[in-house]
Order: C-alpha cells, then sequence, then structure tokens
C-alpha cells in the first residue's frame, strides 16, 4: 500500500516513437511519390483516405469508451447504423441533409447517454469488465432487432449530402464524395479534440478516464463523465454512419456497420487503443492500404479485404505489441 | 459544538476487516491537528472515512452538515480537500490541467488563484506544461498542495506528506502546510508516520492504535510524555 513514489518516467522510450514517426512518415511519402507518379495511384489513395476516415470516427468513439472504462463496446456500430436510420427517417420527412445531420447528432448523443444510463451503468455496478462486454454484445443484437423491427430489413437509400461532381486534375478524378467524406471525419475528430484539450469539461472528462478515484477527490462526477463518454461517441459514430450510408459502396441495412467496426476496432488496435490520434491514423493507414491492394495486387478480391486489415493489425503487434502510441503499462501489484 | 469537523462513534471496514471502532474526533475551525500511529492503525482509513472512500457508519458532521450520505465528489464540493497517499496526482495531465483540476469545484476566473499559488511555488511558473508524471516526488508533494490552494478549502486533509522525501523537502512541505494555515485559515486534519515534525507543526494530535483512539491532546503534551513518546511514537 504505502506507494513508492512515482517513478513512473515517460510511458514509452524515446527512440520507438521516432521508429513509429519514421514509419508513417515514410508511408507519407510513398503515398506522395506513388501519387506524383500515377493519377490512378492517386485517385485509390483519395478514396481509402475517404473509407479510413468512416473507419476514423468509429474507431475514435470505440477509443473514448476504452480509455474510461477499459471496455470494447461492441455495440458502437449498431448505435451508429440506428442513428443513421434516424438520419434517413428525418430526411424521409422532409428535412435537408444537413438539418437531419445535425438533429441526429443530438439525437445521438442523447441515446448514447440514456444508453450508458440505463444499460450500463447497472451491469457495471455489479458485475466486471466483462460483463460490460457481454452487455454491449446483448445490446448490440437488440439494436439491430430494434431496426429491423422499425424500418424493416430491406435496404434503403440514404441521400448523398455532396454533389455527384467529379473533378478533374491533371489525369486524376476526385469525387466530391470522397474529399467531403475526409473533410467532415477530420473535422469531427478535430472538434472532439479542441472540446478535451481546451474546456473545463474536456478536462474534467480525461481526468475521470485516467484516474477515477483521484478525480472524484477533487469533486468531478465521475460517472457522468462516462455517461457523457457514451453520449460523445454515439455522435461520433453518427457521423461515421451517416457518412458511411452515403457512400456509393455501402448500403444502409441493419447490419451496414458491423464490417465497419471491424475495421475500426483494427485500426484502434493499431493505434493502441487508448490515443485517438493513433485510432485516426491506424483508420486512415488501414483505408489506404486495402484500397491499393485492392487494386493493386490481383489476388486479393473483396473477401480478402478484411483479413488483409487483420494481417496489418497483426504486424504492427508484432513489432510494437502496445500498438502506435499504446502506453506499457506496469501494473503495481 | 462549534467544531468544524466532527466524528462520533465512526466505524469503518474494509469488507471483514474492521478498521476503525468507534472513532471520535474533532478539528476545530483553523485548527492543525494530527493523527498518530503505527502503521494499520487506521490514520488513513480516518481520511477515507471522512472522504467517503471508505465503507464506514456513524455520525459525521463537517460545519454543521452530515457527510454520512455524501459521496467523495459531494463532500469535496463542501470545501473538504482530501491530499490521498500517492498525491491524488493526475501523471498523464500537465501541471497546469492540475492546477485547473484543483479548482473544478470553483466558478469563476483562475487568474487570481494561480498567482496565490506562485507565491507559495514560484518555480511552478515555468512548469506548467510539463507532464505531472515527470515531476520528482518533492514536487508532485508541492503540486498536491498547490492543487488544494487552487481550491480554496476549508478544511484539508493530508495522508503523509512527508512519505519518501528528503528531510529538507518534508520541512519545506510542512511550513507551507503551516502557512496555508496561517495566511488563509485553512484547517489541516494530517496523518504522519513522522511524529516529531507533526507535533511541531499541529496544536492537538490523536494516536491511534487499532483502530481506536488510544490518547489525544495537545501536542506539547503528547510530546513531553515520555512513555507514550516511546511505545506509540517511536522516538
Amino acid at each position: 500500500m504505502a506507494a513508492v513514489s512515482f517513478t513512473r518516467g515517460r510511458a514509452w522510450s524515446i527512440p520507438s516513437v521516432w521508429i513509429v514517426w519514421a514509419v508513417i512518415a515514410g508511408g507519407c511519402l510513398f503515398l506522395v511519390i506513388g501519387s506524383i507518379e500515377s493519377s490512378l495511384f492517386l485517385q485509390q489513395t483519395i478514396s481509402g483516405l475517404a473509407n479510413g476516415g468512416i473507419y476514423a470516427g468509429l474507431a475514435v468513439a470505440l477509443v473514448l469508451i476504452y480509455r474510461a472504462t477499459e471496455v470494447i463496446n461492441f455495440a458502437q456500430g449498431a448505435i451508429a447504423t440506428f442513428t443513421t436510420y434516424v438520419a434517413w427517417q428525418l430526411i424521409a420527412w422532409g428535412l435537408s441533409y444537413w438539418v437531419a445531420f445535425a438533429c441526429t447528432l443530438g439525437v445521438a448523443f442523447l441515446g448514447g447517454f440514456a444508453l450508458e444510463l440505463g444499460a450500463i451503468r447497472p451491469v457495471e455496478r455489479r458485475g466486471s469488465q466483462l460483463t460490460v462486454v457481454i452487455a454491449s454484445i446483448g445490446l448490440l443484437i437488440l439494436i439491430e432487432g430494434a431496426i429491423g423491427r422499425i424500418w424493416g430489413n430491406q435496404v434503403k437509400f440514404m441521400p448523398a449530402p455532396f454533389p455527384a461532381r467529379i473533378y478533374h486534375v491533371g489525369g486524376a478524378a476526385f469525387s466530391l464524395q470522397d474529399l467531403g467524406t475526409i473533410g467532415v471525419s477530420i473535422a469531427s475528430v478535430v472538434v472532439l479534440w479542441l472540446f478535451f484539450q481546451f474546456t473545463k469539461l474536456g478536462l474534467a472528462m480525461r481526468a475521470a478516464a485516467v484516474r477515477p478515484h483521484a478525480a472524484r477527490l477533487v469533486g468531478i462526477r465521475v460517472s457522468w463523465m462516462l455517461s457523457l463518454g457514451w453520449g460523445l461517441a454515439a455522435a461520433l459514430g453518427a457521423v461515421a454512419g451517416m457518412l458511411a450510408a452515403s457512400s456509393p459502396s455501402v448500403l444502409l441495412q441493419p447490419s451496414m456497420m458491423d464490417g465497419i467496426l471491424i475495421y475500426a476496432f483494427a485500426a484502434a488496435v493499431i493505434g493502441g487503443l487508448e490515443s485517438a490520434a493513433g485510432a485516426v491514423i491506424g483508420a486512415l493507414a488501414i483505408g489506404v492500404t486495402l484500397n491499393l491492394l485492392g487494386s493493386y495486387v490481383s489476388w486479393i478480391t473483396p473477401p480478402l479485404l478484411l483479413p488483409a486489415a487483420f494481417v496489418l493489425m497483426l504486424i504492427v503487434l508484432l513489432v510494437k505489441p502496445s500498438g502506435l502510441f499504446g502506453r506499457t503499462r506496469t501494473r503495481r501489484v | 459544538m462549534g467544531s468544524l469537523l466532527a466524528l462520533h462513534d465512526v466505524d469503518a471496514r474494509y469488507g471483514q476487516v474492521q478498521a476503525l471502532r468507534s472513532l471520535s474526533l474533532t478539528v476545530d475551525e483553523r485548527e492543525i491537528v494530527a493523527i498518530l500511529g503505527a502503521n494499520g492503525a487506521g490514520k488513513t482509513t480516518t481520511l477515507r472515512a471522512i472522504s467517503n472512500t471508505v465503507t464506514r457508519t456513524g455520525s459525521l458532521e463537517f460545519a454543521g452538515r452530515s457527510l454520512a450520505r455524501r459521496g467523495p465528489e459531494a463532500t469535496a464540493r463542501l470545501g473538504i480537500t482530501h491530499v490521498p497517499e500517492g498525491r491524488g496526482t493526475f501523471a498523464e495531465l500537465t501541471v497546469w490541467e492540475n492546477l485547473r483540476l484543483g479548482a473544478y469545484v470553483r466558478r469563476g476566473s483562475l487568474k487570481a488563484d494561480f498567482a496565490r499559488v506562485l507565491e507559495y511555488f514560484p518555480w511552478l511558473d515555468g512548469r506548467r506544461s510539463q507532464q505531472a508524471g515527470t515531476l520528482s516526488g518533492g514536487e508532485q508533494q508541492m503540486l498536491a498542495l498547490a492543487r488544494a490552494v487552487m481550491r480554496r478549502p476549508r478544511l484539508l486533509l493530508l495522508d503523509e506528506p512527508s512519505l519518501g522525501l528528503a528531510p529538507l523537502i518534508v520541512g519545506e512541505v510542512f511550513r507551507i502546510v503551516r502557512e496555508l494555515n496561517e495566511r488563509e485559515g485553512v484547517s489541516v486534519l494530517l496523518v504522519e508516520q513522522d511524529a516529531r515534525t507533526s507535533l511541531a507543526t499541529a496544536s492537538r494530535a490523536y494516536v491511534l492504535e487499532v483502530g481506536r483512539v488510544a490518547f489525544e491532546g495537545p501536542s506539547e503534551e503528547l510530546a513531553s510524555r515520555e512513555t507514550l513518546r516511546r511505545s506509540y511514537l517511536g522516538y
């Protein structure tokens, strides 16, 4: 008990961070040179980044909840799908896309908040983290069932927020859809980062996540911070869901985010599970890598993309077991 | 009455283990009180009982309000600042963020408070953006006190502030505690192993033995009783 004074220095040794940044810089350089050399490569990179942006939103949502409770929320994808249906419904009732988008963010925030309060907190109080994980799997099944019940299981068509315009730069063609997806997903992560970094509430949420006991002693209501975290994660997931549903390659159906959740999970693990920046980098890397593999390596067919994501994750974990920006933790026993 | 803090017949337990047995204790306004005793006597548990971070029963009153059903967060809001063992530092956050968290339950500008903090801890000014976990043990203890200054508490619960610190720094920590008490009128309930220094700082002291108050009285009296000093305070 009598605790040693903290000799907890920096969590990772400096050289390994340099290596991580060197690898990231090398990857970027590869993409830039490739894009200068070939316009097809540039095109595939951009659409890979758009996919990655969608994964990033959901990955950061996973990280938010993992950081606070060390639990992977398996229902994160289903919550995102549900809120995307809400957006679809609002648009079907005649709201414009962006008004529906804003309303959906509010609905998602309140829904996430309520889910934590109603479904997770009672379980957490009594059980372990494993109980919460299982409860989240229960929520996943329940929410997907509810979607089918309310909106039916047929595919719906989400209108696109950006005009279907193609820009030609040199020999490359970009769709406004891809560029918009990259912009919106990165912007939403940046807004969240600003909130955590520069507001009192954001600081309190970070404090509650890293040191719940100490946070209580300075007067932070830790359990409310967890509910807020679920609300923010749901809102971020809603952004990812709406962007995904608008992309031509994804169909709005109850299981829409199942596959994306797995990519997002791989991205979060690559980033180190506790680092939002790591999750974003992991998500963009997966998006781009899979897109390039899919278009340049002939034997990698769409069904092989998911395993490819996991191979990428395995390679990262073999080299750096705590993920790119994970902390190796020493526990006092 | 008149006491700022009054515990009466407080029991506390960790699972099956009873840590406090009908403990009674008071702290007056602007007073420094020390809790002394061997390891496992219940010193830390007494502070935990006040901030409600341990299961306890009995009557606990602060400034005329009952603490019995208040959680740690609500207790902090009343103006009780508990600096726990390990100092409650947010090691992952910066010095400045730690200070901001100290003032979490207060409204208004932090500028005036930070200026006050700098009067006590001038070295903090250049270290604002340093990660708190990379401070030395003594600096972290100072940061914990600085955080308490940001809060402007009425009662400060200090758990073993001398733990693991060099004697010179221990002297500095206690000097600041006395200054806080004199200048800001903060009452202090101090848990310490180092009986000599705490008796020099506190006006009264309680000596605990297996969860009970074995002796209580003014510091000079405790320090002057040879047998007591030998058997309980170990110097």
